[in-house]
């Protein structure tokens, strides 16, 4: 059935429009965009007020299904997702089992189309069972429909396999997602390492173990002429590196995370376990690096690392809690927080950071822009709109959030997602 | 002199000189206490004092149970598992069944830095830290800053030399921000594997020279070196670390004539300090014993004795 967007105000990466349009969507595509359409028996959404942007795309989301359903299912991620205005979301390999061969990333794909929510792309692993030792079946990776790997939770240590890896998933059509980390340099720390380390008592993770990867990595690329994506990067060197790579033409992409670009370590103080992250949270010369590679360019997108965890698993002491927090439904408010509202990016440099640029980097062609013949994936926000972060509100399953309290400006009102309405705010209607 | 107006004692960061030195002033009165032949006070009578113990530890627990007792206070120990994974059931947990028996006040010593927040956050009874992960361990610091005090009268421009494993000491946390706040000059001295980033944002000195960390010292202070840190890489030999840095007869000689030597205990003799030092006309170890009972029902007493 036809779906039509009334009095919409556009904003693609390429800008605002200026007046409000209608947009006919129809078999899942946008099939007309005009300054007045009218369709008998469509569905009218009124957007009157609001703007219209591309579904935002997440390049790096833990679904934790198979394995952890306590911690989130892919029903619960997908709906987190869609409220936060997110239409495609790319879940890492990190599950029980690995996401390392073609039936599980056939599972998962099955599930996310009885759950219809949200396009779920699922992030196959670099090495069997993650372990950093084989790589994985690849092209039968890819025939199953993913479009990226990675062995995300870790860092691909050994780098005669990195150059393996690397080849081989050019031949496959692959992006291969590094997670930045020297496990022996971060040693198991428990947040930046520094001053804040030595005074709290807990073992610091250098940034350079961060950049080590980074470094090497770059070089690999440029020697084999292949890409390679760099998650969630976390420091102000990374951003130099990253940009010094790309200036010279090594095709590295990148990146960051709302909590990267929000918080600094000053925040573990309170030893609340939310703030334990991997990466861990850095300093404030390091968010100000972040932004200004947002600003630059050097960082192409912003994922959120969804990393939900119960709060069985979060009530331990810090040195014994799994890292991570989840990021999906505050990430647009954190990002007009942070971005917009504080200078660095304008609202269609914003869309282009969570949906045209993502589309971008993963190949999605269809995707990350409205326009005619594009999928149907859009986000309904209003940017005035006052709300505060509570677990009342969060309908992910789990609620380990640095943000609870946090009072934030910008909501999504309505995800529309292959064409259907997926998610309306229960405030809004 | 101020008045204490604290629930818990956690570190000496969040502690002000006034309250240092209510402590210090308070353990004073207390001291004469255990030298009497009925070592017992009334002053903490029918209140319960718990010892949550994660971590082995026989003389900290040994001193605050006995500055419990000789408070009139019941005690109890509790052996906690060291993680709480292990055991399955989380430090709050254990934490909230020791609060449900009505008990006013948990010693809490556990591997984890910031355990003891934990408590404090999650229940209502008065938390005292007795040594958390490499993050604090107040008490040790109050009772090193009152043995200092008592020979020396003040701290003010007093040289304390602390060396050996400052990256993973509590001990050394602790004191550094106790004694810096009582006018000291506090200087870290130790391998340079084992200075931890960013310890001169702390307001010390820090320094791989033994030589020119002990000249001039008033206060040698040897802390424990762990076997363990070779296997981490840290040393390349325990053998190396005592060529280099174990307080010896000759280096003392570097120091002030009337240098204190201290250790927090338990010391590896031979190792970070010599037999003869340890045992010398300088050394004040078992003093620093002695005065831990004083100092830890110093704290008790504050924290619970002024509420009723």
């Amino acid at each position: 059935m036809a779906l039509l967007i009334k009095n919409a105000r556009i904003v693609n990466a390429a800008g605002e429009d200026k007046e409000t349009k209608d947009i006919l969507i129809d078999g899942g595509k946008i099939v007309q965009i005009a300054p007045q359409i009218d369709r008998e028996g469509a569905t009218v959404v009124d957007a009157k007020g609001k703007k219209v942007l591309p579904g935002f795309i997440d390049l790096h989301v833990h679904l934790r299904e198979p394995g952890r359903e306590d911690k989130e299912t892919i029903e619960s991620g997908s709906r987190s997702a869609v409220k936060g205005g997110f239409t495609s979301i790319f879940c890492m390999p990190n599950t029980t089992p690995a996401i390392d061969t073609a039936q599980t990333v056939q599972y998962i794909l099955d599930q996310a189309r009885k759950v219809g929510l949200v396009n779920v792309y699922p992030v196959g692993a670099i090495t069997k069972n993650r372990a950093g030792v084989e790589i994985t079946e690849m092209m039968d990776l890819k025939r199953a429909g993913c479009l990226g790997v990675s062995d995300d939770g870790r860092g691909l240590m050994n780098s005669g396999l990195m150059r393996r890896a690397l080849e081989y998933a050019k031949m496959a059509g692959l992006l291969v997602m590094q997670h930045c980390e020297d496990d022996n340099l971060s040693a198991k720390g428990m947040m930046n390492e520094g001053a804040l380390s030595t005074l709290l008592g807990l073992k610091g993770d250098p940034f350079i173990a961060e950049t080590v990867i980074i470094a090497r990595d770059i070089e690999i690329a440029r020697y084999l002429g292949t890409r390679v994506h760099f998650m969630h990067i976390s420091s102000a060197r990374s951003v130099d590196l990253i940009r010094r790579a790309r200036a010279e033409g090594v095709k590295v992409t990148c990146e960051a995370t709302p909590h990267h670009f929000t918080l600094t370590e000053e925040v573990v103080k309170s030893f609340d376990t939310s703030t334990k992250v991997n990466p861990p949270l850095r300093t404030r010369a390091d968010v100000d690096a972040i932004k200004a590679g947002l600003k630059d360019g050097t960082i192409d997108c912003i994922a959120t690392d969804h990393a939900p965890h119960t709060h069985e698993d979060k009530e331990v002491e810090y040195d014994g809690a799994p890292p991570g927090l989840i990021g999906l439904e505050t990430a647009f408010a954190l990002a007009l927080k942070e971005l917009v509202a504080g200078g660095v990016l304008t609202l269609p440099q914003l869309v282009d950071k969570m949906s045209a640029s993502p589309a971008r980097v993963m190949g999605l062609e269809n995707k990350g822009d409205i326009a005619v013949g594009k999928d149907a994936d859009l986000a309904i926000v209003d940017l005035g709109c006052e709300w505060k972060v509570t677990k009342e509100d969060t309908v992910s399953k789990s609620k380990n959030s640095p943000f609870m309290g946090w009072a934030l400006k910008g909501r999504v009102t309505t995800t529309v997602c292959g064409g259907k309405l997926v998610y309306t705010d229960a405030r809004a209607s | 002199m101020s008045k204490w107006k604290h629930k818990h004692l956690m570190d000496l960061q969040d502690t002000t000189r006034d309250d240092i030195e209510l402590i210090l002033e308070t353990a004073r009165s207390f001291k004469e206490v255990s030298s009497r032949e009925i070592k017992k006070v009334p002053a903490l009578r029918g209140k319960t004092v718990a010892m949550l113990f994660a971590e082995p530890s026989t003389r900290t627990r040994v001193s605050f149970e006995l500055a419990a007792k000789r408070l009139s206070a019941d005690t109890l120990a509790i052996q906690a598992a060291a993680s709480s994974l292990v055991k399955g059931e989380t430090l709050l947990d254990t934490a909230l069944n020791i609060e449900a028996m009505n008990v006013d006040l948990v010693v809490v010593r556990h591997g984890a830095s910031g355990a003891p927040q934990i408590l404090a956050n999650g229940t209502s009874m008065s938390i005292v830290n007795a040594g958390d992960g490499c993050r604090a361990h107040p008490t040790q610091a109050l009772l090193d800053i009152f043995t200092i005090k008592e020979k020396f009268g003040s701290l003010e421009g007093v040289k304390v030399t602390i060396v050996g494993d400052i990256l993973h000491s509590r001990v050394a946390r602790s004191n550094i921000a106790g004694m810096i706040k009582m006018g000291a000059h506090v200087v870290v001295c130790g391998p340079s594997t084992l200075l931890p980033v960013g310890i001169e944002e702390m307001g010390v000195e820090a320094t791989t020279d033994i030589n020119k960390a002990l000249k001039g010292a008033d206060v040698v202070m040897a802390l424990r070196m762990q076997k363990e840190r070779q296997q981490d890489a840290f040393l390349p030999s325990i053998a190396e670390y005592v060529r280099e840095f174990c307080i010896t007869p000759e280096r003392l000689k570097m120091a002030n004539a009337r240098a204190l030597v201290m250790h927090p205990g338990p010391t590896n003799r031979g190792i970070e300090i010599a037999a003869e030092v340890a045992d010398g006309p300088q050394s004040v170890i078992l003093e620093q014993v002695t005065n831990g009972i004083a100092i830890r029902m110093a704290v008790l007493y504050l924290l619970l004795g002024r509420k009723t």
